[in-house]
């Protein structure tokens, strides 16, 4: 693979850019892995490129039924934060967030993170004690955060209208080096680099089966055929329920439609990421201009990427008071992903009743941001046979025990 | 967009006048018994990608719980009915079996 440089530029510039690789190969399938990944949406690229580089298992196929990054991956709001109340949560996603910093340089793929910092206002008096307490849970867990005063949230994002009479702003929990990332550059980069390592991103082809002999995976039926593995990942976000029951368990989860939408593009107007959690609804310019805009999930299992209308709306006329100018804004399109919600609205990267077989899904609405962060912990937990310190809280036992992590209750919404 | 006949009332209502219940027909488990049962009814859902039946309420409207069955897969409702019932009435099953001859039947 030839590394992308602005000497390289130059140097394809003087060949009329027509010397240029592809990002990655698209090979014929092996009979057999090491390790198979189902899914090659970002969860499942940063499970393989952890699994080759921290442990040097590259012997990969991540096998994509549809196109890689063509899932969540490309359907999300591309916010990045870690400002979680409880520990395993900030853990894990600060972890993320930490990778992220580093990503394009450790890829040699720009994936544009901004750390432009993300703001979660409190409107309520509820609220304001709520992020007051994560603001000192984050001190305690080595996040940088703080409570800011309306006044300097007016200051960070002047569009805001801070007097609502219905939604005040009384404040806000500040996370400085949260942000945003160009989440296909997410997908390719990771891609990029674990063909690099010589492994096969297999595109086009669905698991349509899991073969296993005495509690032991052996391998996956495919519509290109069966191929063998020693390991498997099922990384597959909405269809989670769907493959683990090919491999004979069941998970705590349900497939709901989670909707955003962008406006027309506009002026620089917003220089940070603005959540609203009372209303629900969130917030940040792209790089286009856009306004991207999204709220919380439709309220029925659906499988179909597309969602009801009327979420749009709610989540528009709940902005409205704090943005103001969003009444003058013209939509341009809105879209929708399938998320998998657990019952306590937190990952599950776990090991399976099945000894050779893992899984890292559950993610629900929040899981661009954990990308580098769950590839990490999953490809610890793989290559290892056991969870590491990242993944041991999110095992999909502790809807049994009652040991949730309850970010859901923290939040006060889906997150 | 969702539209569902309330058979209560009898009213077509489209989903902002409903508010979803999800998965229909689970059964209770209480303190006395196993905690794989419990755990099976507090967490463990069907999650179907095609027919699946849960609740809805007729919130804006006569205010009844009621009971559809509906593809996750298409959108398609196949039908609603009574919620006081324990399983999906055999009429409502024939014409789901009449659309979807490879559903495997409500278990």
């Amino acid at each position: 693979m030839s590394r992308y440089s602005v000497f390289a530029i130059a140097k394809q510039a003087i060949n009329h850019h027509l010397g240029w690789e592809r990002a990655w190969r698209s090979p014929q399938p092996k009979p057999a892995y090491d390790a198979i990944i189902i899914g090659a949406g970002g969860h499942g690229l940063a499970s393989a490129y952890y699994l080759g580089k921290n442990f040097g298992i590259t012997n990969v196929a991540i096998i994509e039924k549809g196109w890689l990054g063509g899932g969540n991956t490309g359907r999300n709001t591309t916010i990045i934060r870690s400002n979680y109340l409880q520990d395993p949560s900030a853990a894990i996603y600060e972890k993320a967030r930490s990778l992220y910093e580093t990503m394009s340089q450790d890829l040699n793929y720009n994936v544009m993170f901004s750390p432009r910092g993300v703001m979660m206002l409190a409107q309520t008096h509820h609220e304001v004690r709520g992020y007051l307490r994560t603001a000192h849970a984050n001190a305690l867990q080595g996040v940088e955060t703080q409570f800011i005063t309306p006044q300097r949230v007016k200051e960070l994002c002047p569009i805001l209208n801070i007097d609502g009479p219905r939604y005040p702003v009384l404040g806000a929990l500040w996370q400085p080096r949260g942000g945003t990332g160009r989440h296909d550059a997410v997908a390719w980069g990771y891609a990029r680099a674990c063909s690099d390592m010589g492994m096969d991103i297999i595109q086009q082809t669905e698991v349509t089966g899991v073969r296993s002999e005495g509690g032991a995976v052996t391998g996956v039926e495919t519509t290109r055929g069966f191929i063998g593995c020693k390991k498997l990942g099922i990384v597959v976000a909405g269809h989670s329920g769907q493959v683990a029951d090919m491999a004979g368990f069941r998970l705590p989860v349900e497939a709901v439609a989670l909707q955003a939408l962008v406006s027309e593009p506009i002026k620089p107007c917003m220089d940070v990421v603005v959540m609203a959690n009372t209303v629900h609804g969130y917030m940040s310019q792209s790089d286009k201009g856009e306004m991207v805009i999204g709220g919380g999930t439709d309220g029925f299992n659906n499988f179909t990427q597309r969602g009801s209308f009327h979420h749009i709306e709610e989540t528009l006329r709940a902005l409205i008071e704090t943005f103001p100018m969003l009444s003058r804004l013209k939509m341009l399109r809105q879209w929708g992903g399938i998320v998998d919600m657990t019952g306590d609205r937190s990952p599950i990267i776990s090991k399976t009743p099945l000894t050779n077989c893992f899984i890292n899904c559950g993610w629900g609405t929040g899981g661009f941001k954990a990308i580098p962060g769950s590839g990490w912990a999953m490809a610890e937990l793989m290559a290892k046979g056991a969870p590491g310190p990242l993944a041991e809280a999110f095992n999909m036992w502790r809807f049994k025990e009652g040991q949730f992590i309850d970010e859901s209750v923290a939040a006060g919404v889906a997150h | 967009m969702l539209t569902l006949t309330c058979p209560y009332c009898g009213i077509s209502a489209e989903e902002t006048e409903l508010s979803p219940g999800y998965e229909a027909h689970l059964k209770r488990f209480g303190p006395a018994s196993s905690d794989a049962e419990f755990e099976a009814y507090m967490f463990a859902r069907k999650n179907p990608k095609g027919v699946h039946f849960e609740r809805w309420r007729h919130s804006y409207g006569c205010g009844k719980w009621f009971l559809a069955a509906r593809c996750t897969a298409t959108l398609e409702v196949f039908g609603t009915y009574h919620a006081q019932v324990s399983q999906p009435p055999a009429d409502l099953i024939a014409a789901i079996i009449k659309k979807r001859p490879d559903w495997k039947g409500y278990a």
